[in-house]
Formats: C-alpha cells, sequence, structure tokens
C-alpha cells in the first residue's frame, strides 16, 4: 500500500528546502491538470513506499486562488493518510492560521516547526510542548538548511500512518458560531465521512462558492448563517477569519515569548538599504546589470561559443561528416544527421551552459529573498500594463535569450500576470535576434547608430501596448491582482536548493530542445533540402528548388502588404522559426553570398552584403526587422511557452497573437511609410490607417464597466473544479 | 483614519475593514483583523506600495487598498 504524505505550508516557511530533504533526487515536476500551478512529489528516502505530495505554498484555503484550490482538491479528494505542516516559528502567528484550517479536515497532521535557529539568535522562545498540547497535534522543531530533526519528523509521520486515530476536530470558535456551526452540520448529508464533517460546515457557514455548488443544501442554512451576522455584525467569512486569528492570540500567550525591546533584526537592516528611497533603483540597476554581465555576455558567450564553435563544431560535426563521407553512405542520411539533427539540436543545445549560469544567478536571488524587494519596487510602474514587477525578470532574461526568459515567468504567483509575461517576454530582442538588426543596420542603414536602439524600444513598446490591450481584453479583465505580498526576511541561499533549482530549470529546457527542436529541424532539413530538380524528386543542390522555397513562394504574397513579398525573404522569415540567425544565413545562401552571412554581420564587413541590399528599399528592410522581432521566436521558445502555459488554447492564442502583433505593427509601419514617402494613397494606405485606428481604440478605450465591477467581486476559477 | 493617511514610523491599529470580496479576504488571512497591530515601516522607491509590519513579519501593500482600511 502506498503511503500519500501531504507537504503544507506558507510560503518561505522552507517547504521545498523540506521537500528536496526528505525526498532527495527522487523528485517528480510536473504541473496540475490544465493550469499554471506546478506539481511536485517524490519518494521519501529510506521509505520507498511513502509518496510526499509537495502542495503549493499557501496562507490559507480561500476558495479564491488557483493554488489554495488546487490545494483544497487535493487534500478532501485524494485524502492523503497524513499531512506535515512546516510552519515558520519566526512569522508563528500568520502560519499557525494555516495549521487552524489544515486540522480541520479531518487528517493526521504533524506540525514541523522549522527556522528554529533564527527564533534562538532573535532571543524569542516557544514552548513547542506546550503548543503541541494545545492545538491537539505533534509538533517536531526542524532546520530544514540542514537536515536537523527531519528523520525525527518521518518517523513520527510513519507512526501516525500506521495509528491512524479518528480525531474529530476540535472547536475553537466563539459559543454562538459554534452553536450555528452545530445545527449546519445537522443538515450535511449523512455520506460525508465523520472526519470531513467539521470542515464542510465551517465552509458552508462561510458561504464557500465551491462548497456551495458542490453540496447545494437548502437555505434553511442561509437563516441560521444570517442570524449570527447580525449578532456579530460582520459577514460570516469575516467572523470566522477574525475567531482564528482572536484564538491563535489567545493560545500563543506564554507559548511565544518574545524578547524585550524591538531591535531590528539583521535582514531588517539589510532591508533598510536595499529598499532605501534613493539607494533601491541603483542598487537594483546594479545587480540586474551584473546578473546579464556575467550570464550572457561574458561566461554565457563564451560557454556557449565554445559549445556551439568547438564542441559541436570541430568535435562532433565536422568528424561525423567525415565518418560518414568515408564509409559512403548516402547523401541524404548524412545530410538528415549531420545538418538537419546534429546541427539543429546542437545549435539549440549551444545555449544551455549560457542558461544554466543565468538560472543560477536568478536562484541565488530567489533564494535570499531579493525577488520579492524587485516587485515591490517595480510594482507601481508593472502594474499599469497587468504585469507584476516580478515580469522585470524574464524580460531582462529575454534580451538574452528567450526560453529562458518564459520559463523565469514561473516565480509569477497570479496566474493572469504570469500569462501575460510569458504572452510578451519574448517581444524583448534576444541573442539570436542580434544578428537580424546588424545585418538590416549595416547593409541599409549604413550602420547607422539607432537601428539597434530603435529595436529595443520597439519590443518595450509591444510590451506595454500589450499589457494595455490585453489587460482591457475579456480573458484578462478586472482588477489587477490584489499585490498583498510578503516580503520574507532575508537569507543565506542554500547551496543545494540553489543547485536544484538551476539543475531542474536547465534540464526542462534542454528536454525542450531534444524533443520540439529536434522534430522540427528533421522538417525543416527535409524541406530545404528535397525538392524537384531535372523534372524527378529528391534531393536538390540549391534551395532555390526546395520544397521549402515553394511555400515561401506561396506564402510570400501574404508578406507583400508589409514590404516583403519575395520568397526569399518568406523562407528567411520560416526558417527564422526554427533559428533566429537562420534568417541571416539563408539570406547569405539565396543572394548567393560567398562564405557564411552569419560571420560577414558579426564581422561588420557590410559591403559584402551588397546583393541583399539590392533587394530591399530600407522601408522594406525596416518592415522585415520589424516583423521578425515580434513575430512568435524560435521553436525552442514556442516550445517553453507550450510548457508554462501548460494550456494548448493559450499557446495558440499567444502565438496567434504575436503574428497577428507583429503583421499589424509591420503593415501600419510600411504602408503609413510609403505614403509618407510617395505621396501616392494607395488601397495599401488605407488597410495600413484602419490597423492603426484599430490599434489605438483597443489601446485607448475603456473597458465595459459592468463587466469589470461583476468580475471584482468575486474571483473564482471556474476550470478548476 | 485610513491606513494609507498614516505616517511612516506610525503604529495603528485595525478599526474596521472597507474593502470588498476576494481582496478583503486576502487581506484578511495575512493577519490584517480588526484590532491587529499594524507599523508603517517605509514606501516603495517611486512611491506605492507601503511596507507595513503586522504580526511580526513584513507585507507590502497598495496605497489603494490601505485606503479601505480603517485605522486609529
Amino acid at each position: 500500500m502506498v503511503t500519500k504524505i501531504a507537504l503544507a505550508g506558507n510560503p518561505n516557511s522552507g517547504k521545498t528546502t523540506l521537500f528536496n530533504d526528505l525526498t532527495g533526487s527522487n523528485q517528480y515536476v510536473g504541473n496540475w491538470p490544465g493550469v499554471t500551478v506546478e506539481k511536485k512529489e517524490g519518494k521519501i528516502q529510506g521509505h520507498e513506499d511513502a509518496i510526499l505530495m509537495d502542495l503549493p505554498g499557501i496562507y490559507s484555503l480561500s476558495p479564491y486562488t488557483l493554488e489554495e484550490v488546487v490545494t483544497r482538491n487535493y487534500l478532501i479528494n485524494e485524502k492523503p493518510n497524513a499531512i506535515i505542516n512546516i510552519i515558520d516559528g519566526s512569522n508563528l502567528e500568520r502560519n499557525l492560521y494555516l495549521t487552524t484550517q489544515l486540522l480541520e479536515l479531518g487528517i493526521p497532521v504533524i506540525v514541523a516547526i522549522n527556522m528554529m535557529d533564527i527564533v534562538k539568535k532573535r532571543g524569542d522562545k516557544i514552548d513547542t510542548a506546550k503548543l503541541s498540547k494545545a492545538i491537539g497535534c505533534e509538533i517536531v522543531e526542524i532546520t530544514a538548511l540542514d537536515g536537523t530533526g527531519t528523520k525525527e519528523l518521518i518517523n513520527k509521520v510513519v507512526k501516525l500512518v500506521q495509528n491512524p486515530k479518528k480525531k474529530v476536530p476540535k472547536g475553537i470558535f466563539s459559543p454562538e458560531v459554534e452553536k450555528a456551526l452545530s445545527s449546519i452540520e445537522d443538515q450535511l448529508p449523512k455520506e460525508i465521512d465523520i472526519t470531513q464533517r467539521r470542515w464542510y460546515t465551517i465552509k458552508l457557514f462561510e458561504r464557500d462558492k465551491k462548497v456551495l455548488k458542490e453540496l447545494n443544501i437548502d437555505s434553511n442554512v442561509d437563516g441560521i448563517i444570517t442570524f449570527v451576522e447580525k449578532t456579530l455584525d460582520d459577514d460570516s467569512e469575516s467572523i470566522i477569519i477574525n475567531e482564528r486569528y482572536n484564538y491563535i492570540t489567545e493560545t500563543i500567550k506564554g507559548i511565544y515569548v518574545k524578547k524585550n525591546g524591538s531591535d531590528l533584526t539583521t535582514s531588517d537592516k539589510v532591508d533598510a538599504i536595499i529598499t532605501n528611497r534613493w539607494l533601491a533603483l541603483p542598487i537594483f540597476a546594479v545587480i540586474m546589470f551584473s546578473v546579464y554581465y556575467i550570464s550572457v555576455t561574458t561566461v554565457g558567450t563564451f560557454v556557449t561559443d565554445f559549445t556551439n564553435d568547438t564542441i559541436f563544431g570541430e568535435w562532433i560535426i565536422a568528424p561525423l561528416g567525415a565518418w560518414f563521407e568515408s564509409t559512403g553512405v548516402s547523401p541524404w542520411l548524412s545530410g538528415l544527421v549531420v545538418d538537419g539533427i546534429v546541427g539543429g539540436v546542437g545549435a539549440v543545445l549551444g545555449f544551455v551552459p549560457q542558461m544554466f549560469v543565468l538560472f543560477f544567478l536568478l536562484a541565488i536571488l530567489e533564494e535570499c529573498g531579493y525577488m520579492s524587494r524587485v516587485a515591490f519596487i517595480l510594482d507601481k510602474l508593472f502594474r499599469r500594463f497587468g504585469l507584476s514587477g516580478k515580469s522585470f525578470i524574464p524580460m531582462l532574461i529575454g534580451t538574452g535569450c528567450g526560453v529562458p526568459g518564459v520559463m523565469a515567468s514561473r516565480t509569477i504567483e497570479n496566474e493572469q500576470e504570469r500569462r501575460m509575461t510569458i504572452m510578451t517576454t519574448t517581444f524583448m530582442p534576444c541573442g539570436a535576434k542580434l544578428p537580424i538588426i546588424a545585418l538590416i543596420a549595416g547593409a541599409l542603414f549604413g550602420g547607422a547608430w539607432w537601428v539597434a536602439p530603435s529595436a529595443y524600444f520597439l519590443g518595450i513598446g509591444a510590451i506595454v501596448i500589450s499589457g494595455v490591450i490585453l489587460k482591457k481584453s475579456k480573458m484578462f479583465a478586472g482588477e489587477s491582482s490584489p499585490f498583498v505580498m510578503e516580503l520574507p526576511a532575508y537569507h543565506i541561499p542554500s547551496s543545494k536548493s540553489v543547485f536544484k533549482s538551476t539543475w531542474e530549470r536547465g534540464f526542462s529546457f534542454v528536454k525542450r530542445a531534444g524533443t520540439v527542436v529536434l522534430l522540427s529541424s528533421m522538417i525543416i532539413w527535409f524541406l530545404s533540402n528535397f525538392g524537384m530538380a531535372n523534372g524527378s524528386f529528391g534531393m536538390v543542390e540549391d534551395m532555390d528548388h526546395s520544397i521549402l522555397s515553394v511555400i515561401g513562394g506561396i506564402v510570400a504574397p501574404l508578406f507583400a502588404p508589409i514590404g516583403f513579398g519575395n520568397w526569399q525573404s518568406a523562407v528567411a522569415t520560416v526558417m527564422g522559426i526554427l533559428a533566429k540567425e537562420e534568417v541571416v544565413a539563408v539570406f547569405g545562401v539565396l543572394y548567393g553570398i560567398t562564405g557564411d552571412a552569419l560571420s560577414i554581420v558579426e564581422e561588420g564587413s557590410f559591403n559584402q552584403l551588397g546583393t541583399i541590399a539590392a533587394h530591399f528599399t530600407p522601408l522594406a528592410a525596416y518592415s522585415f526587422m520589424i516583423f521578425n522581432l515580434l513575430c512568435p521566436p524560435c521553436f525552442a521558445a514556442i516550445g517553453a511557452i507550450m510548457r508554462e502555459m501548460n494550456n494548448a488554447k493559450w499557446t495558440w492564442f499567444t502565438i496567434g497573437y504575436q503574428f497577428g502583433l507583429a503583421y499589424a505593427v509591420s503593415l501600419i509601419f510600411y504602408q503609413i511609410g510609403l505614403f509618407l514617402s510617395s505621396g501616392v494613397f494607395t488601397f495599401g494606405t488605407a488597410a495600413g490607417f484602419v490597423v492603426l485606428i484599430g490599434m489605438l481604440y483597443l489601446i485607448f478605450r475603456t473597458p465595459n464597466t459592468n463587466e469589470t465591477n461583476k468580475r471584482n467581486k468575486m474571483k473564482l476559477y471556474p476550470e478548476v473544479e | 483614519m485610513n491606513l494609507n493617511d498614516a505616517k511612516i514610523g506610525e503604529k495603528v491599529k485595525v478599526v474596521k475593514l472597507h474593502t470588498q470580496g476576494a481582496l478583503k479576504r486576502r487581506i484578511m488571512d495575512m493577519g490584517i483583523t480588526k484590532g491587529a497591530e499594524i507599523f508603517i515601516r517605509k514606501v516603495a522607491p517611486f512611491g506605492d506600495p507601503l511596507q507595513i509590519n503586522v504580526r511580526g513579519y513584513e507585507l507590502s501593500l497598495r496605497k489603494c487598498d490601505a485606503a479601505n482600511i480603517e485605522v486609529e
């Protein structure tokens, strides 16, 4: 029989550290079905038949946020054998608030008080024996960071599971409320088990929408509730919350002894500097710059180049190609393996070292508590666009590579903000888009200084506009998520957690490259190397005759309104979806540039790119750049979006939206630019103006206020049952 | 007065919550209930949000939400 143990607790209570300590490397990370909430479970070391389910960090079991609903549903429906409730000893009152709710579920609970070392350092005291008696369950003191007490914890949990005592939760509320609760309990369906009746009763008293839907009780109950509300002059939900906290405050008198005087802790002193009115922004700029500099510009680029050029270029691709030739393998197989598979996947895997460095630095910042300060500082700026202060990080990372950028959006708690961030992060020009910018700037604008910065402003503009437009749309409408956020104490990050987080994220990316990119590399390779040559179907020397060029020719007219309706541009754009650097390389091949166009662009010898320049007007070239900067990025990034959205509808919406925005902006730019430069008002110009007006409308309209008000009242999540 | 009117360094007590719906639940879940003591720690560089100390920990709260919390 497999034992299921749930791990529940507040965010920042050390839950993840405890989980890692108990399960070691026997972990599985996924998502709860259909939502962007992470699901983690693992086998407890030393107890092969016990599974530990890491529930999302929550402050309460209300029906209002995804994390809480996911947790409630698991605990009520899956009925684990026991719950380990980890609490932060330096934060007792608020942590115990969740504890009182967990105790009502009728599942055996063991409380693990973490961070006792901090409590002792402060000079405070907690009498755990007394507390255990008061709340009616066992308490174990632990320090999750170094594993102290965790063995004892597991032993006690195992004992608890083996001798389950059906405990009926004790009453903690005022006499009026308890009286009402017992009347309500009589009305509960008989099928509900005695251990769960308390939970359901209290939820009914609170008028919990999810439970009401589930149970379908008659209105007799409502009368009981209204009576108490009138007596105590407050709504039932607030009554319960107030009484919980009153119970806690009363209970810990004499158990939790604070040291006299309110010295600022070390963490408070550090915080005073970091979020100081004048120092906060400069410090933030320095930290972000350093992260970026180390991971992308220096170590990152060095390691990536080494991986691409040396490991893949010299050690793998060259010898592999030579070996194929020497063994006389048919060219299509050798081509498929060397160019298609190894080349394609290798290009993406080349990013892996850079990503690991980035994730490592991010994990340190997260673990030490700095990220919540980032959100705190930037909140005012970002919330206008439906984003969170924490959205800044994914965007910053996105300027290096969109894949870890999208993945970094995981730290955003609010689902709407998370989705919005995922959708807009890739508008920032990533490292792979730089060659495109350089190509256009160099070959068509004579290396003008303003082209590159304009690309970044374009990205920022796209993010801001998207935020405003999407925020007003039905899908994202409603109050911006309440920014009621805990600012946890700073602490030295645990190297175990940092490495674990780094590895987990890096490996996710590798898996992504291994699947999506592998498949698409093979497909694109096939399409670009096969076609009709001399009347028969087979491998072609020239991309001009490939299937891809035929597709390019068919698709090209779509791009005519935005300035580049030729098949070469269409092909380059399609190849850009595989990897954005391909755009430049393909142009090089299709326009007959001798040598590798990519390296020419990197060197800066733009006069060699004359043939490309001849095919574009500056207007068309810039429009081409706009489209390729804003359209959905490479397959690896799309794969990351797929994973983080965890929902097909949303992924397709993102892709569709990005294509749409890219096309719209290019259209407006090209057509109106054409009109302004030539003075000729064409049908295209009219189309450009129509789209421009449409966009301005979406940006500046006031959303339907009735809908907004309805959504403000109760934010429920119908897609979570 | 309301919480957003309080000055940095002031200690106040919650009198009544005028917030609605899910936000009220969230604020109360975090420990801001009738009679709770709040210490106003600081304000973010751009002027919003506030950082307060309640029930022994630091919490950040937007001024517009603090405006609905009556304190003394």
